[in-house]
């Protein structure tokens, strides 16, 4: 667990504060997260995935319930996570990142905002609709749109 | 997605859990039948995941390391159902087609395979614990006992330069892995802030401080591995007296030494 920790914990910390905004609220989603996997490693399936990007995906819904003080949405064991890039270094991951703020930075400003509200706020569609003043459906289409164009860009 | 793009942009949603009402019921529905639309959830968490990874930021604190190891090792051998209750909500009853005898049957069996999983897990962690506990103690023992029992050893007695009373130092000198074990007896008593200080004598050079020690009740005293410079050759062992906090170099008179035997 350790050794795991020393891998990935600046990730889920990193996850856990750019949506909580406050080290404290970060330290316990980065503890609670590593209990999780230590209580029940049989929770992530290596053969499906990247452990990197699960715990990623895993400390991000667990920091967005804790933002938004609802009880946990998901099981852990439901939450399966396919993705294409072998994320394994820290090298990995910091080659992937650059190549995500690039996507980001090519979406127009819309885009990437009802994206990062609803990643990053945990904003449901009808919630940034309110707040951006634009239709449901454009939302909708452009939370897809979005997460698509970052399929892509690994794909290439 | 061939045929399912009705669900397209709700999938996307559910896979940021931004999906409410009726809309995810009926998604959930479809996804319990439906493996193409799990695949594509799947693959939209993951596009998410490297939304995530896309984060930068400062590291954790250290403390954050500390407190995640004393949680673990003062963790009571936690239940699969009481993870499930702090954690998440039930899982969805994709398979709920299942008779109540099936379920209930399989429900026994998860329940025998948690029981064992616990026991193995808490045996296990004990074992872990007591096996790198004595892995610690046979290295230690290993390291005290190299340059007395090998053969490589230097062997060397130091006797003083006086004769009567018989103050006796055995030095053990280990050069390769300069490793040495000092035991010495019937050494005299020392007057306070005083200690005798055991020099190795090198081939060419000045003395090296090789301890500073200071005998018991008895006389005896030992010096277990001082730092030594690497490969130092030695061509005898002395011994001073010095101040308490040892010297750099040795304060005349030699009151032992001995060379190779």
């Amino acid at each position: 667990m350790a050794e795991l920790y020393d891998r990935y914990s600046s990730v889920v910390y990193a996850v856990a504060l750019r949506v909580l905004g406050d080290a404290g609220g970060a330290e316990d989603v980065l503890q609670e997260v590593f209990l999780q996997l230590w209580r029940n490693p049989g929770a992530f399936d290596s053969a499906r995935g990247s452990l990197g990007a699960w715990l990623a995906v895993i400390t991000r819904n667990r920091a967005i319930d804790v933002l938004r003080r609802r009880k946990p949405e998901t099981d852990i064991e439901d939450v399966i996570v396919s993705v294409a890039p072998d994320l394994a270094s820290e090298a990995d991951r910091s080659r992937a990142a650059q190549k995500v703020r690039g996507v980001l930075g090519a979406m127009s400003a819309p885009q990437r905002s009802a994206l990062e509200m609803a990643y990053f706020e945990g904003l449901s569609h009808s919630e940034i609709a309110r707040k951006t003043g634009e239709p449901l459906g454009t939302i909708k289409t452009r939370i897809r749109a979005g997460l698509i164009a970052l399929r892509k860009a690994f794909q290439t | 997605m061939a045929g399912h793009e009705q669900f397209g942009e709700d999938l996307a949603l559910y896979a940021l859990n931004a999906l409410e009402g009726e809309d995810r019921h009926k998604l959930e529905e479809h996804l319990a039948s439906c493996t193409e639309c799990r695949l594509e959830l799947e693959q939209l968490r993951g596009d998410g995941a490297l939304l995530a990874l896309s984060t930068v930021g400062p590291r954790p604190p250290q403390r954050a390391r500390k407190r995640l190891m004393d949680a673990i090792a003062a963790e009571v051998p936690t239940s699969r159902a009481k993870t499930a209750r702090e954690m998440g909500r039930p899982r969805h009853s994709w398979w709920g087609w299942l008779g109540w005898a099936a379920t209930a049957a399989v429900i026994v069996f998860a329940l025998s395979l948690w029981k064992e999983n616990v026991a193995l897990k808490a045996d296990f962690a004990a074992l872990g614990s007591r096996a790198s506990e004595t892995a610690r103690e046979l290295e230690e023992l290993r390291r005290v006992a190299a340059p007395i029992l090998s053969n490589e050893s230097q062997r060397v007695t130091l006797v003083a330069l006086k004769t009567a009373p018989q103050p006796q130092g055995k030095a053990f000198y280990l050069r390769n892995r300069s490793s040495l074990v000092f035991v010495a007896n019937n050494m005299p008593a020392l007057p306070p802030q005083k200690a005798y200080e055991l020099w190795l004598i090198p081939v060419q050079g000045a003395p090296i401080p090789a301890g500073v020690f200071k005998p018991d009740a008895h006389g005896s005293a030992t010096v277990v591995n001082p730092p030594l410079p690497a490969g130092a050759e030695a061509k005898a062992f002395a011994i001073t007296v010095e101040n308490e906090s040892g010297a750099t170099t040795p304060t005349m008179p030699i009151v032992m030494m001995g060379a190779g035997e």
